[in-house]
């Protein structure tokens, strides 16, 4: 197949960008979209060009790494795909792409695709843990969780920080991310005594960093690559109320 | 060659296995946490052994200096384990215990591995999985609340705690957790995006590395009192593996070159259940969790060249032959031996798929057992990563595998404190050889990151740190050995970037990667070796002379950072080479063709190989091998057989 991309370059944050146009022809459908993109980059060094970047690791769809936009979706057209797990059969022959970096003022471009997330390692850092020790705890079986909630604290655990969320909400919200990780331990007994103080501090970072307010479009849920459900915002704002009334 | 200047010495104290880490532990050095407030910790990478690590010291007082190339510690590829993590909890009592834990990976490590590290790993086994659970790691529970557990290869017992099928991202999250409470109290300083590409050693002692910016391209100098690498494995050399694309062993190698001894480097994994390679773009390689062997069951045609639909094949015309041969283990049998047994059956011409490289892995009957929900429950995410890379449906058709390049058993060599054979500097978690002999079992390698980072690595730093008084390090920077090392890897990066070839990186390191999977692969023989110690020079030449490295130094360049490390993965490829030329028996994943039994199984030989190939580096490029023999006074050598 042939495959026509406009690819935003942009060379440092402080720099503008711009859309440059490739064309690829004699794509097997079954390679995946990174690989595509690493065609597409072996040319450009051979011609002595600077190769397109993009964030990637694992390409497994795990480590969170990648993302970027297709035609204005962040990680693309599948559902429930990170862009390192699209294959190159979700597109048409002859299909024209459009590749852009996450948009929001909290992920300021590195270099053409890829972003700086460190905000969400900030929001984080500012109270998603359990107040322990390392090094000494209590035998496991002594804390018993129920199943259900077990289960819903892994769904809501399994985040895998990407971004797509806030490149897909209209006001770049960190909501789904935040409440994902406030769902998560919530649900659990272990996270139970710093509950209070760490939905106010989490969802404070959440502002300072610059992320916008949550209207409950849904469009963060609905491009999540792991599915995250809007329920965690729910829970997120259920932990809120309570910290102010309590 | 040079060989035999020095019998190495682990180090682990001379007594009862059972007694060894406790009288270890009473016997270290200890420091309160202002006194520990004085010393200075630099902890290279974050996955799981690193991040705990980096938690635990900061827990004692340390200042830690954390370093990852990634962005955040969560991007680290601990997170794409699969399966579990085992522990001697013996929560089914199904007679699980340490002992047999101990002597499960002894055996599957096929008796080369270290008896008191091992035991160790057991002992400390049950303490990780009440640290996580207080992390509030979201293992799987049963409906009466209790953890959950489920069977793995090459064990009888079910000892397995798992996560879906997402356990290493739990884990790393409850480890990124304990580091990021440590960071919030000012406790651990994160270096993001610093790539570490070379190790400082002052006066015998190592005291600092030298680290790329990976945005601005700048190379700086870091000091601390004591360097710890959590560097991960190196299977990349490959090209082709499971690892992620950043996966590299450039800090290892560095260590290597600069006094560390580098372990059995030829010990491998072959994973046997991996999406197989469907052409020649493919840029990585994906793990199916071995857990799928519970329920999977892996057959081919009883005959040749079978082109029929698998639906289309009879029962009676299917071999199921790891059943067939293994009785006792049937699918569980260990990854070496699965993986083995794979490729006999495909050079045999009953592979499966277009290439002939495949077998396959058949769900069937557990679905007819058990319900399609029931499989989903346990294996859904896995089920569907396969249907979407492959667009097949594996509740309907069953899954082709492969076996591929997994993990490293080998590693830098470290004594039973975990340090190298420079002094301040420790290797954890897969960077070392320690633990996993010439086979890992599965779910273990969670099991060592952790046990190293948590529990051993902070007591044996410490007991480090506490003979040795704190260096002033912002005075460190200006010695000699800092800025000589800084000079070095400036050269180095120019040296890469003016080449201005016709060969990319890629093309370079698959061709480096074919002739490492060929002849240092699932099988080896002394000529296929000799072969590749006559090609990988070449392939250096190649390198030097005709690698195309576009863009600028000073500022973000892919092309730049995985062409450093190819630099190091080609040399670390002829030490593989060897280190397999070397040991002139079969075991665990060292597959030599000349010593095999009748049976087609590895034919070891205890008299001669039960020891850890230890490599020094020398300046005129022929490495030099030291043993530290085995010692087995607690379990009884004997061959491997899951028959």
């Amino acid at each position: 197949m042939n495959i026509n991309l406009n690819i935003w370059r942009q060379t440092k944050e402080s720099t503008a960008g711009k859309f440059v146009r490739y064309r690829l022809e004699n794509i097997d459908p079954n390679i995946s979209f990174l690989e595509m993109l690493d065609i597409l980059n072996n040319k450009l060094i051979k011609e002595k060009q600077e190769p397109v970047v993009f964030d990637h690791d694992c390409r497994e769809g795990i480590c969170g790494s990648c993302g970027f936009m297709i035609n204005g979706q962040p990680h693309g057209p599948q559902k429930a795909t990170t862009v390192c797990q699209l294959h190159m059969r979700a597109f048409q022959n002859e299909d024209e792409l459009t590749l852009e970096p996450f948009r929001a003022a909290s992920f300021p471009v590195i270099k053409d695709l890829s972003v700086d997330r460190r905000s969400f390692d900030r929001i984080i850092l500012s109270g998603g843990y359990v107040d322990i020790n390392t090094g000494e705890a209590p035998e496991a079986n002594l804390i018993k969780v129920p199943k259900t909630n077990a289960d819903e604290a892994f769904l809501s655990a399994a985040c895998i920080g990407c971004g797509a969320c806030v490149a897909a909400c209209k006001n770049s919200s960190a909501m789904l991310f935040t409440s994902s990780k406030i769902s998560h331990l919530s649900l659990l007994p272990q996270g139970k005594k710093e509950a209070k103080e760490r939905v106010l501090k989490m969802v404070a970072t959440m502002d300072d960093e610059g992320f916008g307010s949550c209207t409950n479009t849904g469009a963060c849920s609905a491009e999540c690559p792991k599915e995250i459900s809007q329920a965690n915002i729910v829970r997120l704002n259920k932990e809120l109320i309570k910290s102010v009334i309590d | 060659m040079n060989q035999f200047n020095q019998q190495l010495n682990s180090g682990a104290p001379n007594k009862e296995l059972h007694r060894c880490w406790q009288e270890q532990l009473k016997s270290y050095k200890k420091l309160n946490p202002d006194q520990a407030n004085s010393y200075r910790a630099i902890v290279v990478g974050t996955g799981l052994a690193g991040a705990s690590a980096s938690a635990t010291l900061a827990e004692m007082g340390f200042n830690v200096k954390a370093f990852s190339y990634h962005e955040s510690p969560r991007r680290a590829h601990s997170i794409a384990a699969q399966g579990g993590i085992n522990a001697a909890k013996n929560y089914k009592k199904d007679g699980d215990s340490t002992m047999r834990l101990f002597y499960d990976t002894i055996k599957g490590g096929d008796f080369r591995s270290r008896e008191e590290n091992v035991y160790r790993l057991a002992e400390i086994s049950k303490n990780i999985i009440d640290q996580c659970v207080a992390q509030g790691v979201p293992f799987a529970r049963e409906y009466s609340g209790y953890l959950d557990n489920r069977s793995f290869g090459g064990v009888q017992v079910s000892r397995t705690f798992y996560a879906r099928g997402q356990t290493g991202q739990q884990l790393l999250l409850g480890a990124y957790s304990a580091l990021s409470r440590q960071q919030n109290k000012g406790k651990v300083q994160f270096f993001q995006r610093e790539d570490m590409l070379d190790i400082v050693v002052d006066n015998g002692k190592a005291k600092g590395i030298i680290a790329r910016n990976l945005i601005s391209g700048k190379v700086q100098a870091h000091a601390a009192d004591v360097v710890i690498l959590a560097t991960g494995g190196y299977s990349n050399v490959y090209y082709l593996s499971t690892n992620a694309m950043a996966s590299n062993v450039t800090a290892n190698w560095r260590a290597h070159k600069n006094g560390a001894f580098f372990a059995n480097p030829s010990f491998t994994q072959i994973h046997p259940t991996c999406i197989p390679v469907k052409n020649n773009f493919q840029s990585k390689l994906t793990l199916m969790s071995e857990s799928l062997r519970n329920h999977g069951r892996v057959w081919v045609p009883k005959k040749k060249s079978d082109s029929r639909h698998p639906a289309e094949i009879p029962e009676e015309e299917r071999d199921y032959y790891l059943e067939r041969i293994y009785p006792a283990f049937g699918n569980l049998v260990p990854r070496d031996v699965a993986s083995r047994r794979a490729k006999e059956v495909c050079d045999e011409g009953r592979g499966v798929g277009k290439t002939g490289l495949a077998v396959y892995l058949d769900f069937k009957k557990a679905i007819e057992d058990h319900g399609e929900k029931f499989i989903k429950e346990k294996y859904g995410n896995l089920f569907d990563m396969y249907q979407n890379i492959t667009n097949e449906n594996p509740y309907k058709t069953p899954m082709k595998i492969y076996p591929a390049v997994h993990y490293t058993m080998g590693g830098l060599w470290v004594d039973y404190n975990l340090m190298t054979t420079i002094e301040g500097l420790f290797s954890i978690g897969e960077s070392n050889f320690s633990d996993h002999g010439a086979n890992r079992l599965g779910a273990s390698a969670l099991m060592q990151g952790l046990a190293d980072g948590y529990f051993v690595a902070p007591h044996s730093v410490m007991n480090y740190l506490a003979s040795n008084s704190p260096d002033n390090n912002e005075k460190m920077l200006e010695r000699e050995a800092f800025a000589q090392k800084i000079i070095e890897v400036e050269k180095n990066i120019l040296d890469i970037m003016n080449v201005q070839g016709d060969l990319t990186v890629d093309e370079i390191h698959r061709e480096l990667g074919k002739v490492v999977w060929d002849n240092i692969g699932m099988s080896r023989s002394e000529k296929g070796l000799r072969e590749a110690l006559e090609i990988i020079p070449q392939i250096r030449e190649k390198f030097n002379t005709r690698l195309m490295v576009p863009g600028d130094k000073n500022g973000p360049n892919p092309e730049l950072e995985k062409a450093l490390r190819l630099k190091d993965f080609i040399e670390l490829a002829e030490l593989m080479a060897l280190d397999a030329l070397d040991r002139k028996e079969s075991c665990g994943a060292h597959f030599r063709e000349e010593y095999q039994t009748e049976e087609n199984e590895a034919k070891r030989n205890d008299s001669e190989y039960a020891y850890v190939a230890a490599w020094e580096h020398q300046k005129d490029g022929r490495p030099c091998l030291h043993k530290e023999t085995l010692r087995f006074q607690n379990v009884k050598l004997k061959t491997r057989s899951y028959k």
